[in-house]
């Protein structure tokens, strides 16, 4: 054993990598307070999307329920009439339930998709107190209608 | 001893104890965050300024845990490792000279304060020897053995260590040691002081106190005994609540304390590493700016120095824990044994060669130790050259990567063993 080149060497190198780290920027990211930016294709919490126009993208074809691998998704489907219009396709989807719990986010369901109406987005804070609170409604994943110029200053000037 | 200065004992093992206890949950937490900043993590910030509170809530969450008593545990020895550990650690520092004056020398100024502690510090490990006995668990019992293995194999090697302090100094008492490190640099140079360190034997005995030091207070890369990736916690696995808050506490004080020993015996003690003493015999004569200056040198300088001492070498220690990786076992006692020891009594017979016959042939058995090992490593890595082409050799039938390239295909299974098939 070579005492400068086996102990003296590597362990001083050592030393010195370990106090370039002690100087050097740290890595933490304080989470309540900040949130690391996600990836953009990272498939988290699903949303049910839109149209510009506000009408639904999901027509009830349960395409996705079919590709879900854990069968964690409930369509119920309704016809659209005139005077209650959610979809432009003949039926839309009444009832779309998903459970969180079950689901594994593999993203079978956004492929199987033949609108688009189901994607995958970031919102990866899922954690809460009760198993039904995992239960997705429609309500929750639907995302929420876009806010027109217009409307927005319509309001604005009444208030 | 008259009333005053027992009044002077009484007030100086305060000092001592108010230091110990009260600096040690900041040493704890300068631990978790330097080793969080070693791994580019900022540690415990939360609680208080910095994260200051964080061992004190710590703590609290012990003190208030269950305290589970294995049932076949020996219950007096297994009650008594814990304060056998930290008790020692806690004493041990009654010897370390804090400063020059009345209040800051040792709470008891002995004569053998290093034996003293070499005493007191060897009784640290039947702490940890006695728990992992009597815990009647098997990874205890094997953390209890490792320690064993352990003391006898670096003791010796910080005992010769501090013999080199010892017959450098001439003294066992730790006041002289301090004082005899006040002399001139070499002799020669006047504003700096002889730290023991900067004499080549101070620097070796140095560097093997400071590896004694890590094996003794079973820190990394030495600490086989609690092995948390291996023997889940070694000797204190079965403990829990105070009990392990007293082990704890006993590690973090050995550290402090072994600090102050090599501080006191190698890095000059109390003393700062310029001589300011010329600033006191201005200020008596020239008065003026030099009073303040020779006051703020003078008296308050001493403590200041020494805890930068201690506090570099615990930063020390939290580097080497963040850099190296724990020890076999065979290799911590090959270690002990024969770089150690021999080193170590190779330093401290030169040592008496200088103070017999001069600086010169001193040297002369330095370079000449130098040479000699160097003549005996260049050889022993010929023979273990040779070694390795001999059994290249006796192996060469039984490589299948130079025998003849298989002419079948490698499903009919010739050329691969069988279990890579079959398997």
């Amino acid at each position: 054993m070579n005492i400068i080149r086996d102990v003296i060497k590597p362990i001083s190198r050592g030393m010195r990598i370990t106090l370039r780290h002690f100087l050097g920027e740290k890595q933490t990211v304080f989470y309540p307070e900040e949130r690391k930016e996600q990836f953009r294709r990272t498939r988290w919490r699903h949303v049910l999307l839109r149209y510009e126009n506000g009408l639904e993208r999901c027509i009830g074809c349960s395409l996705c329920a079919g590709a879900c691998p854990v069968r964690c998704i409930y369509v119920e489907a309704a016809e659209n009439t005139d005077e209650e219009r959610y979809s432009p396709g003949e039926r839309y989807a009444k009832r779309y339930e998903i459970n969180l719990l079950r689901c594994i986010y593999c993203g079978y369901c956004q492929e199987a998709c033949p609108t688009g109406a189901i994607v995958l987005r970031e919102d990866y804070e899922l954690a809460d107190y009760t198993r039904e609170s995992f239960i997705a409604t429609k309500e929750m994943l639907l995302e929420p209608l876009p806010v027109r110029d217009a409307v927005a200053e319509s309001t604005t000037a009444q208030e | 001893m008259t009333p005053s200065e027992l009044g002077w004992a009484l007030l100086r093992v305060a000092i001592v104890l108010g230091f110990l206890l009260g600096t040690l949950p900041l040493v704890i937490w300068f631990e978790r965050r330097a080793i969080a900043w070693f791994q580019d993590r900022i540690g415990p910030n939360r609680l208080g300024p910095f994260g200051l509170f964080q061992p004190i809530a710590d703590a609290v969450k012990l003190f208030f845990k269950e305290e589970i008593v294995p049932a076949n545990a020996d219950r007096f020895i297994w009650s008594l490792a814990p304060a056998l550990s930290l008790f020692p650690a806690l004493v041990a520092a009654a010897t370390i000279p804090w400063g020059p004056n009345r209040l800051l020398t040792p709470v008891a100024d002995v004569e053998i304060g290093i034996l003293y502690f070499l005493a007191m510090s060897s009784l640290a490990a039947y702490g940890v020897l006695l728990a992992g006995w009597s815990s009647n668990n098997k990874y205890s019992l094997l953390g209890g053995l490792r320690a064993s293995a352990q003391v006898i194999s670096y003791e010796l090697g910080m005992g010769l260590a501090l013999a080199t302090a010892i017959v450098a100094s001439g003294s066992l008492r730790m006041t002289e040691m301090v004082a005899i490190q006040a002399e001139p640099l070499w002799g020669v140079v006047p504003f700096l002081h002889n730290w023991l360190v900067f004499t080549p034997w101070g620097l070796v005995g140095a560097a093997l106190f400071f590896i004694c030091m890590l094996a003794e207070t079973n820190r990394a890369p030495f600490d086989l005994p609690e092995a948390e990736s291996e023997l889940v916690a070694g000797y204190q696995t079965e403990y829990s609540s105070m009990k392990f808050a007293a082990f704890f506490m006993g590690e973090y004080m050995a550290v402090l304390t072994i600090s102050g020993i090599m501080t006191t015996c190698f890095l000059g003690g109390y003393l700062a590493p310029v001589n300011w003493s010329p600033l006191q015999s201005l200020a008596e004569t020239g008065g003026g700016i030099f009073v303040p200056l020779a006051t703020l040198t003078g008296a308050l300088a001493p403590p200041f120095w020494f805890l930068l001492k201690v506090a570099a070498l615990v930063f020390v220690f939290v580097w080497v824990r963040a850099t190296l990786l724990r020890l076999r076992y065979d290799q911590l006692m090959n270690l002990g044994w024969r770089v150690l020891i021999p080193v170590g009594l190779m330093n401290l017979a030169l040592l008496t060669v200088y103070l017999l016959y001069g600086w010169l042939p001193a040297l002369v058995g330095y370079v000449l130790a130098i040479a000699l090992y160097a003549i005996w490593a260049g050889e022993r890595a010929r023979r273990v050259e040779r070694r390795q082409v001999i059994l290249y050799a006796e192996a060469r039938p039984y490589r299948r990567a130079e025998s003849s390239p298989s002419s079948t295909p490698l499903s009919e299974g010739k050329g691969l063993p069988q279990e890579v098939l079959h398997g």
